[in-house]
């Protein structure tokens, strides 16, 4: 449904997006994961024909983005980070406006109107002006302009962003209930949001793609195992034996070495530290140990920083309500 | 075409609902009201002593003495307002990122320029609408041309449409509406003063730069003269004010 080619993004001087591919099958939920300033907005603005690709190619339900923008908009719903709203409209005016410009036929609008209004729960506010709404509300007006021409594609840019615990839960059921019959794209910086609505996330950082897989795999990635990377001059079928007969020691795995050396990626459980077993069985067979370092923390510190900043967020925010009550 | 009209519609009722419609259309009736009511008066009072004293000429028409004049004024009327009716076009939508919403809807950039741009002449319409409404009074009491009048009002019209084109370019440039006001205000102020180098200069130049003033092309229709050049002159500046906005559409693609 949505095919991204080393799509790059460079403005002035930064790159905003480097090379990144992937691919999301229909009806799925993706999650776009990634610090602040990671180019997931950026991604999302290529995607929906808002901004032109320096380099790569992008498409959506068939469609480039630079070749057939306008059929590529047709086929999507886009909630950008703050909702697009005409604060002077009122809700039912603002969804018969915006689907209107999105080719809903006049005969269809009412009903259109009718069914993203029930869906996004705004029943009760639909001849309020959106300038008097909450900013739950607001954001599930801006949903629901995402959903007025029933796109088969949905993308959806912090749609948690500033609502309170219960708005966010009554979002991610809406989101996970319009999965299926909707492919999704949603970016967010919270860790636990793609772990309960998504099944499939991309982690960038910096414009880097950095993951693709389940929520559950990198999980288990992430928390299950430690790689460590070794570089060892020795008959290589007895290093690998010796190797794989270590105590906490899951799988071995030969990679390309340089020259007249070997080594070996030695996957690991999590709460064994190896590293100095490892460098004294190595030592005592009596072969040459030319490196020796843990692998694959890019991604854990990706992990690390986006649940850190979060609970930094949390934290920093509890301590100015503290401060203001005190 | 249907998408246009949506998109004024819109438009439309983005001015009224923030009230700049109200406050344009109320400063012009009641600048123009005094405007009109100084013309009849000094119109009256001179005709009045035309008839006491011999030797003084009698007026000649309404058209001269009134309609003539007030249509200049008017020129200069829509001038000063004008930025208060472009200045949200484009820049209110970037402020508020609904600019975002319009961009990533099937619409083509040009159909979202001449839908705001429809709105800002129907707005204008009924502005000129207003000082419509007092001119008609005069045909309740004398028998002016009405031919040079529509001529003279044909001639508000495109001049009004070349102000909005440029006033739409200018809109794109900033996301502050302040901003976008005062530029235009200094466009449309530098436009008019443009043909004063005549008084000073003869050479080439002199005349290129004259014939780019806005409201010299003007006069001939205020005086109910209908010429080609100069409804040529305004259709250009029309289609530059168009071309500009949707070169300024693109390049907001890449720049954002």
């Amino acid at each position: 449904m949505i095919k991204v080619e080393g799509l790059t993004k460079r403005y002035d001087r930064t790159t905003a997006v480097d090379h990144i591919s992937f691919e999301v099958q229909k009806g799925q939920i993706v999650g776009f994961l990634g610090p602040n300033g990671a180019g997931k907005t950026t991604t999302m603005r290529v995607l929906t024909c808002f901004l032109p690709p320096t380099e790569g190619k992008a498409s959506v339900a068939g469609y480039d983005v630079q070749e057939h923008p306008l059929d590529v908009k047709r086929h999507i719903g886009y909630l950008p980070e703050s909702p697009p709203l005409y604060p002077e409209m009122e809700v039912d005016e603002y969804l018969a406006f915006t689907g209107r410009i999105k080719g809903v036929s006049s005969g269809g609008i009412r009903r259109r109107v009718d069914d993203v209004t029930e869906r996004c729960a705004l029943g009760d506010v639909r001849k309020k002006l959106i300038s008097k709404l909450s900013r739950g509300y607001r954001q599930r007006v801006g949903l629901a302009q995402a959903l007025i021409h029933n796109p088969d594609v949905l993308i959806l840019d912090e749609p948690t962003a500033g609502l309170d615990p219960k708005q966010i839960i009554e979002t991610r059921k809406l989101i996970h209930d319009l999965s299926g019959e909707h492919t999704i794209i949603l970016s967010t910086h919270i860790l636990p949001e793609v772990s309960t609505t998504c099944q499939l996330v991309i982690i960038i950082n910096q414009g880097k793609l950095e993951a693709i897989d389940t929520p559950e795999n990198l999980t288990a990635r992430l928390q299950g195992h430690e790689t460590i990377f070794v570089e060892v001059e020795g008959p290589a079928d007895q290093v690998a034996a010796r190797l794989q007969g270590l105590a906490g020691v899951t799988r071995v795995t030969r990679k390309d070495g340089q020259a007249g050396r070997n080594s070996w990626e030695i996957e690991t459980a999590k709460d064994h530290n190896i590293r100095s077993l490892l460098a004294h069985a190595v030592v005592t067979s009596g072969w040459g140990l030319h490196e020796l370092r843990p692998v694959g923390l890019s991604l854990e510190e990706i992990f690390l920083k986006l649940t850190t900043s979060d609970k930094a967020a949390e934290a920093a925010a509890e301590k100015q309500a503290s401060g203001g009550t005190s | 075409m249907k998408n246009i009209w949506v998109l004024a519609q819109r438009e439309l009722k983005g001015y009224f609902a923030s009230s700049i419609a109200y406050i344009v259309l109320a400063m012009f009736a009641v600048i123009f009201g005094y405007f009109f009511y100084s013309a009849t008066a000094i119109f009256v009072d001179y005709s009045m002593r035309s008839m006491m004293q011999r030797g003084m000429a009698p007026p000649v028409n309404l058209n001269d003495f009134i309609i003539r004049p007030l249509l200049m004024n008017v020129s200069v009327i829509v001038l000063f307002l004008m930025p208060m009716i472009t200045m949200r076009l484009f820049a209110e939508e970037k402020r508020s990122g609904t600019i975002e919403l319009l961009m990533t809807s099937p619409l083509r950039d040009i159909e979202i320029i001449l839908g705001k741009w429809l709105a800002a002449m129907l707005l204008y319409l009924c502005l000129l609408g207003i000082s419509a409404l007092n001119i008609l009074v005069l045909f309740l009491h004398g028998r002016p041309d009405w031919r040079a009048l529509l001529v003279g009002y044909l001639g508000l019209l495109l001049l009004g449409a070349a102000f909005l084109g440029l006033g739409s370019f200018v809109s794109t440039l900033t996301k502050n509406q302040i901003v976008a006001a005062s530029l235009t205000f200094g466009v449309f102020l530098m436009l008019w003063v443009l043909d004063w180098v005549t008084s000073y200069s003869t050479t080439t130049l002199g005349k290129v730069v004259a014939y780019l003033s806005i409201t010299t092309h003007f006069e001939p229709f205020a005086k109910g003269v209908l010429e080609l050049k100069d409804a040529i002159y305004y259709l250009s500046v029309i289609f530059l004010g168009i071309f500009l906005t949707a070169r300024s559409m693109e390049s907001l693609r890449w720049r954002a």
